[in-house]
C-alpha cells in the first residue's frame, strides 16, 4: 500500500509557524519570570468583616443567597482530578443539589472555574486568558494537589507550583485526587464565602 | 497473540542483505548502526514475508555513553512483531534518519524524541519542539540534565 510522501511545508508557512511559536515561548517566560510569588488569595471580604463594616441589607441578602445557590462552574478538567470532578456531577454525589449541575463550556457564561488537574507551563497563557474571559463575580477553587502546589510534580521543569501563581485562588482541596465528598466540602466552604462576599457592596465601592 | 519475531534471525537476514548494519542482537531485539537505518526498516517494511506497515511505538533512551532510538513494529499481515533499535555513539550532536517517509506514525513521536532527548532526526519534515516550548534550555530526559 503505497502511502502519500509528507508534503515539504512552503515557507510561509514555516516562518508564521514559527513567529507563533516564538510569541508563545515568549508567553510562557514572561509568565515563569513574573516571580514566584504567588497571587494573594481574595480575602477583603474577612477584613470587612472583622471591622465590623459591614451592614447587609435584605436585599444584598437575596444577591448573596442567588449568588451561591446556582455557581455555574467552568469546564476545566486537565487531568486526573477531572474524573473525580466528574464522578461529583453524576448521579451518586450529584452537583445538582447545589445548583451546579450547569457545567459551562464557555467562560463568559461561568462563575467558577474549578481547575483541576496539573497545570504546565505550556498550558498556563490559555488558563490566565480563560480566567480574563470570565464575568465578575468569578471565583477559582483550585482542586487536587497538583493545582494546589504543584504536587508531586512541584520541582519539574514544565510544571506551574501551584495555580495561584497565575490566578487567585478562593478554595484550595487537597487531596489526590480529592474525592468527590471533598470537592463537595470544598463547595460548601466557597459557598459560606460567596454569602460572606458581599460582592454587591463591592460592586458599588469599586 | 502477536508472536515476538527472535532478534538473532532477523538479524542474521538483514545482515545478509545489508553487511556491516547490525551492531548487535539478542532474543528481542536488533539493534542497527544508525546510517543503515533506513534501508534496513525500508527492507523490513517492504518484505512480503515481514511485511511491518504498522509502526506501534517511537521511543528514546538515554545510556550514559550513548543514546538508543527504540521502533516497535507490527505486522498487521502476519501478525508478528520485532522490536528494532539505533544507537547513536555521538552524545554531543545525536542524529538518527528520520523514518517519516515509511511510517506516517513516526512524525509526532520523533518530534517528542528530540525535544526531549535531544535526538535529531534529518528528512522529518517539520522538526520542532512539541512538548515544550520554543527556546527551552536543554532537554530534560537526558541523565545530564539538571
Amino acid at each position: 500500500m503505497e502511502i502519500s510522501q509528507p508534503k515539504p511545508l512552503d515557507p510561509t508557512a514555516l516562518s508564521l509557524g514559527l513567529q507563533i511559536d516564538k510569541a508563545e515561548a515568549a508567553t510562557i517566560e514572561s509568565l515563569r519570570r513574573s516571580g514566584p510569588q504567588p497571587i494573594p488569595d481574595p480575602d477583603a471580604w474577612l477584613k470587612a468583616e472583622i471591622s465590623h463594616n459591614v451592614m447587609v441589607t435584605s436585599l444584598e441578602g437575596l444577591i448573596d443567597w442567588s449568588r451561591r445557590s446556582s455557581v455555574w462552574p467552568l469546564t476545566f478538567g486537565l487531568a486526573c482530578c477531572a474524573f473525580e470532578m466528574i464522578a461529583a456531577a453524576a448521579s451518586r454525589f450529584d452537583i445538582s443539589r447545589f445548583g451546579m449541575e450547569v457545567f459551562r463550556p464557555s467562560p463568559r457564561q461561568a462563575d467558577l472555574m474549578i481547575v483541576a488537574g496539573t497545570v504546565t507551563w505550556k498550558m498556563a497563557p490559555f488558563l490566565k486568558r480563560i480566567y480574563e474571559q470570565m464575568a465578575e463575580p468569578k471565583w477559582v477553587v483550585a482542586m487536587g494537589a497538583c493545582a494546589c502546589s504543584g504536587g508531586t510534580f512541584a520541582s519539574s521543569y514544565g510544571v506551574v507550583p501551584g495555580v495561584n501563581r497565575l490566578v487567585p485562588v478562593d478554595v484550595y482541596v487537597p487531596g489526590c485526587p480529592p474525592r468527590p465528598e471533598g470537592l463537595l466540602y470544598g463547595l460548601t466552604m466557597l459557598h459560606k464565602k460567596i454569602a460572606r462576599d458581599h460582592s454587591l457592596d463591592a460592586a458599588f465601592k469599586r | 497473540m502477536t508472536k515476538k519475531l527472535s532478534g538473532q534471525t532477523l538479524a542474521k537476514q538483514i545482515q545478509e542483505r545489508f553487511p556491516n548494519s547490525v551492531a548487535a542482537s539478542d532474543e528481542t531485539s536488533v539493534v542497527v548502526n544508525a546510517p543503515a537505518l533506513l534501508d534496513v526498516a525500508r527492507y523490513l517494511k517492504e518484505t512480503p514475508e515481514l511485511a511491518f506497515d504498522y509502526l506501534t511505538c517511537v521511543t528514546g533512551l538515554d545510556y550514559f555513553d550513548y543514546l538508543e532510538v527504540a521502533y516497535n513494529l507490527t505486522s498487521l499481515q502476519h501478525n508478528h512483531s520485532l522490536l528494532l533499535k539505533a544507537r547513536c555513539h555521538d552524545t554531543e550532536n545525536p542524529s538518527v534518519p528520520s523514518l517519516v517517509s515509511l511510517w506516517r506514525g513516526a512524525d509526532l513521536q520523533e518530534r517528542e524524541i528530540y525535544d526531549l532527548l535531544g535526538i535529531s532526526f534529518p528528512g522529518h519534515p517539520n522538526l520542532k519542539r512539541i512538548v515544550l516550548w520554543e527556546g527551552f534550555p536543554g532537554n530534560p530526559l537526558r541523565k545530564a540534565f539538571l
